[in-house]
């Protein structure tokens, strides 16, 4: 019984058919319920409006007292500062972005190469103690970053790992394996294992028979959890803190993090900053929002 | 089989039965396969997670120091009796316990209010839903760095509605008894719609039929919801919780760009204060003794939240 947003979505009526005396006093409460839901839609959706109005402000509008919601001149500045340095080179946050993408981009590529045949084999063969490997995979995964950090801060110093690319995407795809092991052995559960043992019978190996028959079944699910560790990777900030020194490694959350160190603060190259950085993280979550309840769960609840 | 999630209502389980082998040849290379495909992802944990944990335990026996560097002395239990017993440690915990508490508390009835709207409306839903959701996907370094903005003591379009309508300035992050509220409001904004996605599965998982009979029964809502809806709900929601306590357990990133644990040390939760201890004081075997009773904390936890998941999966 797979729960998704789409199936939450649908149109199938939950609600009952209420005696005719009813129906009235039913309206006015859809009405009430209407209203309560749109306000907290608002309240929940207006630091995001908030933060994009802040970034297409000039500076003057940015921190007008009282603040001004519509009366204000729209620029791009902000966004231009974020990419493009006065000078006219481009700027350290731009380079941090790439850091990003280069790091959450091979950690999530090795997380699935390490995490898909595993859960594979998890799925399809009796191991021993499966269940307490599995417990112990997943709870590595529930480590405190601040506690794990300290000894990997020193592991790192001793092997010449710290304030490198490869340091961090070490960690990031230690920290993605759990998952994807989890999400994955769902997507392999659901793959009936007698695909494999009619290509078995065909004469296919065991393992050409999960190379040409599961696996390319496997892909949209492949496609689904690799897409969620992207966005973990993405947006992790400890590991990347604590284990980056110079704005050449640095990925962009302690870089746009960094923004707000000095004495003032130009709020409006933060906005854009931040938009910039969450922009791909909403884009990709709603490609996978058929998964999200698993995915949010490290591949846990998928009921 | 291109969707590959909602095939069946009960996922197998256990497929792992392997067929009855012909040969015994088969069957070790089956045996081969299994480590050949488990073993790389084993070691690399084995290498960034446990060795590390078990590094910060011998250095918790210790008085090792990473700025002081040189040989590291054994001094067995000091660091746990000077953790267990310190009253600044304390107050930490407390902070921590009011945290946990209030934001998972505020969130659990928020989320599954939400839900329990949304499941009752028709049209809208999948709109609803997505808007809703936004704030969880996002990093909390940008939530941080958003609310701290708008809850500035001076320019905030908080302060700056409370003003319009007639209400005092608050000084949201800057005191003692507000910051601690504001970080907690700032969780339960970012991860109330965790809960409202999980509690919307459990709501619109309950089959229809029973909510029929309710009403054929002439059951009143608020009787409808005491038997059919919450116990239906209350195993997958628990889980929600749990995971989320959990989460907020070992929150830091929030604390850190939101309040750096002030003002004084009224945010300071036990995962602010370690950091302090090791990246600061660098008082490392402290830490490190502090890491392992925080791991040990979470074990506990992980461990109930598997159990559940277990009772759930089983049933």
């Amino acid at each position: 019984m797979a729960v998704s947003v789409d199936k939450a979505v649908s149109p199938g009526p939950v609600r009952d058919h209420r005696p005719p005396g009813r129906r009235r006093r039913g309206r006015g409460r859809v009405v009430i319920e209407v209203a309560v839901l749109a306000v907290l839609a608002a309240v929940m959706l207006f630091p995001v409006l908030w933060m994009i109005e802040t970034s297409i402000k000039e500076n003057r509008d940015v921190y007008a007292i009282p603040a001004k919601f519509f009366d204000f001149t729209i620029t791009l500045d902000h966004f231009k500062d974020v990419f493009v340095a006065s000078g006219g080179g481009p700027t350290t946050l731009s380079g941090s972005f790439l850091n990003s993408v280069v790091v959450a981009g091979v950690s999530t590529v090795l997380a699935t190469v390490l995490g898909v045949p595993a859960a594979w084999a998890y799925s399809r063969f009796s191991v021993k103690a499966k269940k307490d490997q599995l417990f112990f995979i997943l709870s590595t995964r529930f480590m405190p970053p601040v506690v794990v950090v300290i000894p990997i801060f020193l592991m790192y110093r001793q092997v010449g790992l710290f304030d490198t690319k490869l340091g961090l995407i070490l960690i990031y795809t230690a920290f993605n394996v759990p998952f994807t092991i989890w999400m994955m052995k769902g997507f392999v559960d659901e793959v009936p294992a007698e695909y494999e043992d009619a290509a078995m019978l065909d004469g296919y190996t065991r393992l050409q028979a999960f190379w040409k028959f599961t696996l390319p079944l496997l892909l949209p699910g492949i496609a689904a959890t690799a897409v969620f560790a992207l966005i973990f990777s993405w947006n992790e900030f400890v590991f990347a803190i604590f284990l980056t020194s110079s704005d050449a490694v640095r990925t962009a959350p302690p870089a746009i993090a960094g923004l707000i160190g000095g004495t003032t603060v130009d709020w409006g190259l933060v906005a854009a900053a931040s938009i910039v950085f969450a922009l791909p993280v909403l884009v990709f979550s709603y490609l996978v929002r058929k998964h999200l309840v698993a995915g949010v769960t490290l591949g846990a609840v998928r009921r | 089989m291109s969707d590959p999630v909602s095939l069946t209502d009960h996922p197998v389980q256990e497929a792992s039965a392997t067929p009855p082998a012909p040969g015994r040849s088969r069957h070790l290379s089956d045996r081969w396969l299994t480590v050949a495909f488990i073993s790389p992802a084993l070691l690399l944990l084995l290498a960034m997670s446990v060795f590390p944990l078990l590094w910060a335990l011998y250095l918790s026996f210790t008085d090792y120091s990473a700025t002081r560097g040189g040989p590291a002395t054994f001094v067995w239990f000091e660091n746990f009796t000077a953790i267990l017993t310190s009253a600044q440690v304390h107050m930490r915990a407390f902070t921590t316990l009011l945290y946990v508490v209030g934001a998972v508390t505020l969130q659990t009835v928020l989320g599954f209010s939400i839900a329990y709207l949304i499941s009752r409306r028709v049209r809208g839903r999948g709109v609803l839903t997505t808007l809703f959701l936004v704030p969880m996907m996002l990093s909390p370094v940008v939530v941080g760095l958003f609310w701290r903005f708008m809850l500035d003591a001076q320019f905030g379009v908080i302060n700056s509605m409370l003003g319009s309508i007639g209400l005092g300035q608050v000084e949201w992050l800057t005191k003692q008894n507000t910051a601690l509220i504001s970080l907690i409001v700032v969780d339960t904004w970012q991860w109330t719609p965790f809960i409202m996605l999980i509690a919307l599965a459990g709501l619109t998982a309950v089959p229809k039929y029973l909510y029929e009979a309710a009403s054929i029964d002439r059951a009143s809502e608020w009787f409808r919801f005491r038997t059919i809806t919450l116990p239906l709900v209350w195993p997958l929601l628990l889980i929600a919780v749990l995971f989320r306590a959990i989460e907020a357990f070992r929150l830091f990133d929030l604390v850190y760009i939101l309040t750096s644990g002030g003002p004084g040390v009224s945010t300071e939760t036990l995962s602010f204060h370690v950091y302090k201890v090791a990246f600061l004081g660098f008082n490392t075997g402290t830490a490190s003794a502090y890491g392992i009773l925080m791991v040990l904390i979470v074990i506990v936890l992980a461990q109930l939240y598997m159990r559940y998941l277990n009772k759930l999966k089983e049933d």
